[in-house]
């Protein structure tokens, strides 16, 4: 393998890499604050991948508009699942309340098969995303170094929110104990929502960059990126949202990698992610920066 | 076993319920004893889940890979060498697969305890995680056992998946095979063992303290879960005659989820209830789909308006009857005969 190649295989695992960061951050907050696994949250990044196909394919919106349309429209539909699908079972057995997730997610499936049809949509991508620039023999496509670019500073700006701002405080304090923290005043609801947005948001950040780096929308697309980001928030350690992006990149990484190094393997490509879980789950199983949780009795 | 009344009317019933599928023939028609045959490889798959789940409480969501190994070892043992040879056109079928031939009961058997022996080593490391971590590391074994069946090509044909599986899997064939399930679940449920397994269930450290080998008994229940699932997935192979490493997906596993909710977790019963009732919801919402998918047929096998309503039905009872039909209890003569009284405990099983 020549360097040239090395550092192409590299910006694309960065490229990866980012894309499963976004949609881990999702998971991750979600389940530090409620510990519920987010089924759905695979879905919305499909949903918006959806939204941007029709805002820029049928209504020939611009992609800066058409990419925020997407993204609230997401944010809200992640944000209804939470109030008719989550909220009612706060209080249930744990297991109840990702039995509703799966349902959702099923809900959300098959109504998109319903409503945009089985049949994969190609996506048109913009021209000056294909266009590229040389470093020296290196030859970078816009849009690998784009992902990167965009998920960076989204992450700073929740970075932001989460640790200088009123709502991020109060999102901190929930995850470490939600009846204490009503107590103090805080709308426990309004910030569960709030997250929930958040988290949606990101997924349909990632939903869109998806579809423009793997030019193709369908009903299932957002499964398999769902499952695997969180996978790399277990690996980062889940509730950290630090870790689900350092958790993310090491996922890109490892699958871009061990194609390039190992074409023969390619095939299992998908399994890489499930053997990564289990060997976390088993040797470290609070993930790389996550908090040992106190088991009570 | 003590041969009281309601003993002698279950072994009654049975025998019934046997004579009449052995002569189904005569007054079902194709359509319907397809439904019953499903209905009974159904109830397999949910009683067995339903013991891991329901009565030791292990959320599993790996059970479409345990019944894809049982398919799988079933059909490579049924199908003749000169099938297999004609079948295996990526890359010829290795050595000791092509020439095993066995009548379909080994077959069913191989298929269970060879998805007993994998869950096994998949039950060492997992079964020490609990609650949601459990259910994502099985699910993800059900997909790394899904990725190894489409890359085995020499073993499994790869994902051209095999086909004209021999149809041996009868109605009478089904529901024996279901009765001896459900007859071992009961006797062992209904005694120490089951007590053992609700305990874990209810408080894993209580019962930790009290003596009991609690990872031990998980890893038994989950193989024995994992056996059915497969005796299941072998009888499911014969009865469609075709499978793939697509067919055994997630949404596999979520139907089977669906039957154990449905029809309440820890009640063996409530299984067959609900595997019977929503196996025959999921036929009769066909009628539904018929005029919607006319645009949506590109993609076969994948369901449209019929898996809305069926997500939906799922939603509704985990948020509205989260005990499903018949919640812990068991259905049995001694309630049915006191159901005007609507006596609250009823007998055992």
């Amino acid at each position: 393998m020549t360097l040239e190649m090395f550092f192409q295989h590299c910006f694309n695992a960065l490229t990866l890499g980012s894309l499963y960061a976004l949609i881990a951050i999702g998971y991750t907050m979600v389940y530090g604050i409620l510990r519920l696994i987010n089924f759905a949250h695979g879905d919305i990044l499909m949903l918006g991948a959806y939204f941007i196909f029709f805002g820029t394919f049928a209504y020939g919106w611009p992609w800066g508009v058409a990419a925020v349309i997407a993204i609230a429209g997401a944010s809200v539909v992640g944000v209804a699942v939470e109030r008719i699908a989550y909220r009612p079972l706060r209080e249930a057995p744990r297991i109840s309340a990702l039995i509703s997730a799966i349902a959702v997610s099923l809900c959300i499936e098959s109504l998109a098969v319903v409503v945009f049809t089985g049949q994969p949509k190609p996506v048109l991508q913009p021209e000056w995303l294909l266009s590229e620039w040389t470093l020296g023999n290196v030859r970078i496509l816009k849009l690998t170094a784009f992902v990167p670019l965009i998920t960076a500073v989204l992450v700073a700006v929740l970075l932001y929110v989460l640790y200088r701002t009123k709502p991020g405080l109060a999102m901190r304090a929930i995850s470490k104990d939600i009846e204490t923290t009503r107590l103090l005043g805080v709308k426990v609801d309004n910030i569960i929502a709030f997250t929930f947005c958040i988290g949606s948001a990101l997924a349909a950040a990632s939903g869109i960059m998806w579809a423009l780096r793997y030019p193709q929308v369908h009903p299932y697309m957002g499964i398999m990126p769902g499952l695997k980001a969180f996978i790399a928030a277990v690996f980062g350690g889940i509730g950290s949202v630090q870790g689900a992006v350092i958790g993310g990149l090491a996922l890109g990484f490892v699958e871009i990698m061990t194609v390039a190094f190992l074409p023969e393997l390619s095939g299992y490509r998908d399994a890489f992610a499930f053997i990564l879980l289990v060997l976390v789950l088993v040797f470290k199983p609070t993930g790389l920066l996550g908090e040992r949780m106190e088991e009570k009795i | 076993m003590r041969f009281n009344t309601s003993t002698l009317l279950s072994i009654l019933v049975m025998l019934l319920g046997g004579l009449l599928l052995w002569h189904a023939d005569a007054f079902l028609g194709d359509y319907q004893i397809y439904i019953i045959k499903l209905i009974f490889i159904n109830a397999i798959l949910a009683l067995s889940l339903n013991l891991i789940y329901g009565f030791t409480g292990m959320f599993s969501l790996g059970h479409a890979g345990f019944m894809a190994i049982g398919a799988y070892v079933a059909a490579l043992c049924v199908l003749t060498p000169e099938q297999k040879e004609m079948m295996w056109i990526l890359e010829p079928i290795m050595p000791p697969f092509d020439q095993l031939f066995t009548p379909f009961w080994i077959a069913v058997l191989a298929g269970g305890l060879v998805s007993a022996v994998v869950a096994l080593f998949i039950a060492l490391p997992v079964l020490r995680l609990g609650d949601d971590y459990l259910g994502i590391a099985t699910l993800g074994f059900a997909e790394i056992i899904r990725v190894l069946l489409t890359n085995m090509t020499p073993i499994t044909n790869g994902a051209l998946g095999i086909k004209g599986i021999p149809e041996h899997a009868t109605p009478v064939t089904c529901y024996i095979w279901m009765l001896i399930t459900l007859i071992v679940l009961a006797r062992l449920l209904f005694g120490n063992f089951g007590n053992v397994l609700r305990c874990i269930r209810d408080n894993e450290i209580a019962a930790d303290v009290m003596g009991i080998n609690v990872f031990h008994y998980k890893v038994l229940s989950f193989c024995l879960g994992a056996f059915f699932a497969g005796v299941g997935g072998a009888l499911l192979g014969s009865h469609l005659s075709t499978i793939d490493p697509k067919m055994f997906n997630f949404l596999l596993t979520f139907n089977v989820l669906m039957f154990v909710v449905a029809g309440g977790l820890g009640s063996l019963t409530g299984s067959l209830l609900g595997a019977g009732i929503i196996t025959v919801l999921l036929e009769w919402l066909r009628i539904l789909e018929e005029p919607m998918t006319i645009g949506s047929l590109e993609i076969p096998g994948v369901p449209g308006m019929r898996m809305v309503v069926f997500s939906l039905a799922l939603l509704g009872i985990i948020l509205f009857r989260r005990e499903g039909i018949m919640g812990t209890r068991e259905l049995t003569w001694g309630k049915l005969a006191a159901r005007f009284r609507r006596h609250p405990e009823g007998g055992r099983a």
